[in-house]
């Protein structure tokens, strides 16, 4: 379609350029701002003179880091708790959608099964009640308190359900008719054809267990035990720092403003997302289509 | 032939199984928790010997007032925060549809989409250090003569760093289903519009927004379902004891009452209330999303 381009389209091209240019900027900013104090000197950092850019720069807030003991012990549980999270959650998704994405002619009790998932997220029983369920199952101040209770996501299975349906019906009616069981046609045939949609599911499962503080939070009595968002967030936000240093590092502290240490510590944080993010993006953006605007 | 049938279903209930335990244990277990919402809960007691208090906490939750405010706080916070950030999510996506250049459009969605990534912690310590009394904004502010704002602190400003810090957050990845429905719309009317001499504008308004209205009315009665749920990660990372009265939420009330403070009955109370009434939204919405637009959650 040849558009004539009249005066005031070519100005408003070009407000558009220059409005959205501008709002993406203000999107990564804050986050240039922050990589810049973690780069500058204390006293640069604390008098307020750095914007974009580093001022003196200087690598101690991440040596601050590096050297961390609570900071790399809340790593590791996180990487912990990714590496089990992801194929235990993932699991449980494939297992359950299966069954919910047949006929209800072919699962009769399908329906009771649905309505019993639907509930679930419809009434909760709170996050008082939730915490007291957690502690007499045993799991505080385990791995499993992190990973067991949200490991059933109803909204990704109905996501999953809704991929399953959207395969021809023809691949497993064949593989039925050679005898093959439930098991083998989940696991042989149909995962193998729907790898775009099951990484479209681990991605969303691999970002929430990235992200997640307030389970580590109220679950996690040791500070050892908590995942990296949970330190950040008694970091970064209960200013409880004293509580979490040893005394060498506390005066380690003192000659490096919190600023700068902070600034790294939350840097080093997003850095792992960020790694993934091409990936994210791509499947996070497809799920968020199909799971809102699905026919 | 029905031992048959049996036998080809029972492998479907035993990989339904696992998921039926762990929602049982963890999603209705609680709700029986819920009792200590009628009690004097003592955690020594346990929920067979505590004192029965019948409607108690509820009355004297009335009494004290202090929910009055929270109640306000969530409802209002959480109502501007879906008008701003869905009124900025069209505007952003009717722009980015005006983009002719692929690359460039592929460029401003990969950096707007990104901030939806960061979890409130990070994005908590992001702001702080951004919106502090020497931060970096009010250092900006202040050469163009603005006298240093108490972003975090002040009551007044509160409520709206929230709203636009979550737009912040939000409104890029929002777009996501507004360009996806705006991609669907028949490029066939444009053209005939274009016959028919409609300018860019008038496309707008006659094409492009009826054509999504139906996704918009959806979002938005999908989202009155977590219209009690102002935002708990967002406000915990952001407030202080300086902004409870503007920007404390039920989540974050309920929080501190309960787990901090350990006012098990009064927060279940409030906890309970919140559930019923977030209940009765969530289903009016379903039922009028499906009505209206047909939508099925299974």
């Amino acid at each position: 379609m040849v558009e004539e381009k009249s005066t005031g389209r070519k100005i408003f091209i070009w407000l558009n350029v220059l409005f959205l240019s501008a709002f993406a900027l203000l999107c990564i900013v804050p986050l240039v701002h922050v990589l810049a104090l973690s780069f500058s000197s204390s006293a640069a950092a604390g008098s307020g003179r750095v914007r974009l850019l580093p001022v003196e720069f200087t690598l101690k807030a991440y040596e601050f880091a590096m050297d961390n003991v609570h900071f790399w012990n809340s790593f590791r549980v996180s990487i912990e708790r990714v590496l089990i999270g992801l194929p235990v959650e993932l699991g449980l998704t494939l297992i359950t959608a299966y069954p919910l994405s047949r006929q209800n002619k072919d699962f009769k009790q399908r329906t009771i099964y649905v309505w019993f998932l639907f509930i679930s997220i419809l009434f909760s029983g709170g996050t008082i009640s939730t915490y007291m369920v957690v502690k007499s199952t045993g799991l505080i101040d385990t791995i499993a308190a992190l990973i067991v209770p949200g490991a059933v996501n109803v909204f990704n299975i109905i996501l999953m359900i809704n991929f399953f349906r959207n395969l021809p019906r023809e691949l497993e009616e064949a593989a039925f008719i050679d005898g093959a069981g439930h098991f083998r046609i989940l696991f042989g045939i149909i995962a193998p054809v729907s790898m775009p949609s099951i990484a479209t599911i681990a991605v969303f499962i691999l970002v929430k267990h990235w992200n997640s503080w307030f389970d580590g939070m109220i679950y996690m009595n040791n500070v050892s035990n908590f995942p990296l968002q949970s330190y950040l967030q008694s970091l970064v936000i209960q200013r409880d720092t004293n509580l979490l240093m040893t005394r060498e590092e506390a005066e380690l502290l003192a000659l490096i403003s919190e600023r700068t240490t902070k600034s790294a510590q939350v840097f080093i944080a997003i850095l792992p997302i960020f790694a993934v993010y091409p990936f994210l993006q791509r499947y996070f953006v497809s799920g968020m289509v199909i799971g809102s605007v699905k026919e | 032939m029905f031992a048959e049938k049996f036998k080809r279903q029972l492998p479907l209930h035993i990989m339904l199984l696992p998921a039926v335990i762990l929602v049982i244990v963890y999603n209705y277990g609680p709700m029986f928790g819920l009792v200590m919402a009628f009690q004097n809960f003592n955690p020594a007691e346990g929920f067979l010997k505590s004192e029965w208090v019948g409607l108690g906490n509820f009355s004297y939750l009335m009494k004290v007032g202090d929910i009055h405010q929270v109640l306000w706080n969530t409802v209002y916070i959480s109502v501007m925060k879906i008008a701003a950030e869905t009124l900025a999510a069209i505007v952003l996506a009717l722009l980015l549809n005006e983009l002719r250049h692929r690359a460039y459009k592929r460029v401003v969605q990969t950096v707007i989409y990104f901030p939806h990534f960061l979890s409130w912690i990070i994005l908590g310590g992001i702001f702080r250090e951004l919106l502090a009394y020497d931060g970096i904004v009010n250092n900006v502010l202040g050469h163009v003569g603005v006298s240093p704002v108490i972003f975090l602190g002040d009551n007044k400003v509160f409520p709206f760093v929230l709203v636009a810090t979550h737009v912040w957050q939000q409104a890029g990845f929002g777009i996501i289903v507004y360009l996806a429905a705006i991609s669907g719309i028949n490029p066939q009317l444009y053209e005939a519009a274009v016959m028919d001499g409609a300018g860019r504008l008038a496309q707008i308004r006659h094409i492009t927004l009826p054509g999504i209205k139906s996704i918009i009315i959806l979002m938005a009665t999908l989202s009155l379902g977590s219209i009690l749920d102002a935002g708990f990660g967002q406000v915990y990372a952001l407030y202080g004891p300086a902004v409870y009265k503007s920007g404390d939420v039920i989540d974050t009330w309920v929080y501190r009452m309960g787990l901090l403070d350990a006012q098990y009955s009064i927060a279940t109370a409030v906890d309970m209330f919140k559930s019923v009434v977030s209940f009765v939204l969530v289903s009016i919405s379903y039922f009028m999303a499906y009505k209206f637009s047909d939508y099925h959650i299974f």
